[in-house]
């Protein structure tokens, strides 16, 4: 094989002495070349199947369209539809709350748990825990949500049977409009803690141990000294946890769907389900356009805020 | 005497270790709880499935149920269409991901800088804002209700493509040198020297991808709309609407088989599963 090598680079190589240039270029060429071969695919994908359809968002946003008749041009009727429409407008408070509440818990339970997990213990004991609670992860959204809505069953579930036990009343978890949120986001947040978790494990095991021992010599105790020394060298992980934590939340829609269907009325419905729902039942293409497009830049924006915020919050070693 | 400080501040300062440890193993119990009822409902008969108190182990366990699931839909169906989904869309992208990762952090080439940058603001483009398009591109290729149409556009993957260029940006660059010097061109040096080494970092793109393929929900329900193309998560919804009646240990019979292979790449890969999740933190 190099064999078939040599010749390729020899006829260059009297031109070699005096400059060296068309040598290096000519393995420049190379370069080139297979760089363009190598990218390719995945920039034609990217392109095909990511830059044009979020052009296209927006293109789409602007016109009423139904897949049948041929779209008709709208300006910005969607978009006053959305926000007159109260089932999107709700969607969209849904979402939020959603966010808040399930990203706030996701990031205290994974928190405490990553502190517990990394004090003293036998090593096969740590790994067993690392495992249970990282193992809901590669479970799939839709089957877990399946699975859930027997548990939270108001009658023969296995949690309201456990609650009664303490002499807990039924709860009517998925039936009634208040629980029915708590219930979406408790489901979301046992599936996805193990996400954050392993990042705060990881990150703490990155912080040295000499600066833990150096706060105990100066007196530091247990609470204050994860409060003063621990979390500020945690934050970077922190930062990434909650803004990955948030773009996730903001996208549910497995849970919500398997659980609820968006119920009763309308108190779980979120904005992700309202675009499946507007596109694909009601073929109502330029609408779920338009609620995308918003939802991307509520994205955008919760996501700059928080590195904006950030800055006075995350210090780096 | 600084190691007596040490040994003193731990014991009056933090919490007991059992009572930690007992802590641990009860948030455990909570988090797996919910995998072993199905598992034990699974096996129960239909007719016992909503016996409560819950036996954890039934009394007497019956295969009932799981030839109910093989009755109610075509699992061995379900079951191709989701390995071939998932198992080339995690060839797919160990390839795409190696070779643009390769690109960006050894090869030399005019837009480099822009274009990176385009693959790493992708990352932040939610599926789910695009789908109605992706959709309508779909439609356009004649791809809809297919499974090449859940297959080709998973094919590049922004993540992955960072995650490799990241992995032989930490290799030696000597390597290649000292390759250049026996006079290797370009291809040969990846195919020789830099791709050999690159095996961990792409079963960390393999498994990642696994893992999310099989579970995917959301565009397999816009794009599949025959039963035929069904993946499993589809069909154990699906099968979840056929009861509504009827027996839970059958529904969750259904759950169980498609946890299997999501279980066994659990406990193979979980280390690059990890450490593809982690190092979305780290790298970051």
């Amino acid at each position: 094989m190099t064999n078939i090598q040599i010749p390729a680079v020899r006829p260059q190589q009297p031109a070699a002495p005096a400059t060296p240039a068309p040598r290096s270029s000519a393995r420049d060429r190379g370069s080139r070349l297979l760089a363009t071969l190598f990218l390719a695919p995945t920039i034609v994908g990217i392109v095909v199947f990511t830059v044009v359809p979020i052009v296209g968002s927006v293109v789409l946003s602007l016109f009423h369209w139904n897949v049948i008749d041929d779209p008709s041009f709208a300006g910005a009727a969607n978009y006053r539809e959305v926000f007159t429409d109260s089932t999107v407008l709700v969607s969209f408070r849904n979402t939020l709350v959603f966010m808040v509440f399930a990203v706030a818990l996701q990031l205290v339970v994974a928190l405490v748990l990553a502190l517990a997990v990394n004090g003293r213990m036998p090593v096969w004991l740590r790994s067993v825990f690392r495992s249970a609670f990282f193992f809901p992860l590669v479970l799939s959204a839709a089957s877990i949500s399946v699975v859930m809505k027997y548990l939270f069953n108001q009658d023969f579930g296995v949690v309201n049977w456990l609650l009664g036990l303490v002499g807990v009343a039924p709860v009517p978890w998925l039936t009634s409009e208040n629980a029915a949120m708590a219930t979406v986001i408790l489901v979301y947040v046992w599936q996805q803690f193990g996400f954050s978790f392993l990042l705060f494990v990881g990150g703490l095991n990155n912080i040295p141990k000499e600066i833990h021992e150096a706060a105990s010599l100066d007196g530091a105790t247990g609470l204050r000294k994860h409060l003063n020394v621990t979390l500020p060298l945690l934050s970077p992980t922190l930062l990434v946890a909650s803004v990955v934590g948030i773009i996730n939340a903001l996208q549910v829609f497995e849970q919500p769907y398997v659980l609820t269907n968006g119920g009763p009325g309308d108190a779980t419905r979120t904005v992700v389900m309202v675009i499946y729902e507007s596109a694909f039942e009601q073929l109502r293409f330029g609408e779920a356009s338009a609620v995308g497009v918003l939802l991307f830049v509520l994205i955008m924006t919760v996501t700059a805020l928080q590195f904006r915020l950030s800055r006075r919050f995350v210090h780096y070693q | 005497m600084s190691q007596a400080t040490l040994s003193l501040s731990r014991t009056r300062h933090s919490l007991a270790p059992w009572a930690r440890i007992a802590a641990l193993a009860v948030c455990a119990l909570l988090t797996l709880g919910p995998v072993v009822w199905t598992v034990s409902t699974s096996l129960r008969t239909p007719a016992e499935a909503f016996d409560l108190p819950p036996k954890i182990i039934p009394t007497d366990p019956s295969l009932e149920a799981y030839s109910g699931v093989f009755d109610q839909i075509d699992v061995w169906l379900l079951a191709l269409n989701s390995t071939l989904v998932t198992a080339l869309v995690a060839v797919g992208q160990m390839i795409t991901a190696g070779l643009a990762g390769y690109a960006f952090a050894r090869l030399e080439f005019r837009f480099k800088k822009p274009l990176f940058g385009l693959v790493l603001a992708t990352m932040m483009v939610p599926l789910q804002v695009t789908i109605v398009p992706v959709f309508l591109v779909l439609k356009s290729m004649g791809l809809t209700d297919t499974l090449l149409g859940l297959i080709i556009p998973a094919f590049p993957t922004a993540f992955g493509t960072f995650l490799m260029r990241q992995y032989f940006l930490g290799m030696p660059k000597d390597l290649g040198e000292a390759a250049m010097l026996d006079g290797c061109g370009p291809w040969r040096i990846f195919r020789s020297v830099y791709a050999p080494l690159a095996a961990p970092g792409l079963a960390i793109v393999g498994v990642l991808a696994f893992n999310y393929h099989w579970n995917e929900f959301f565009r397999p329900l816009i794009l599949e709309t025959s039963g035929q193309n069904y993946t499993l998560p589809l069909g154990l919804v699906s099968l979840q609407g056929n009861l509504g009646t009827g027996s839970i240990s059958v529904v969750l019979a259904g759950v169980v088989l498609s946890m299997i292979p999501a279980v066994a790449v659990f406990v193979v890969g979980q280390r690059p599963l990890r450490e593809g999740i982690t190092s979305a933190g780290v790298n970051r």
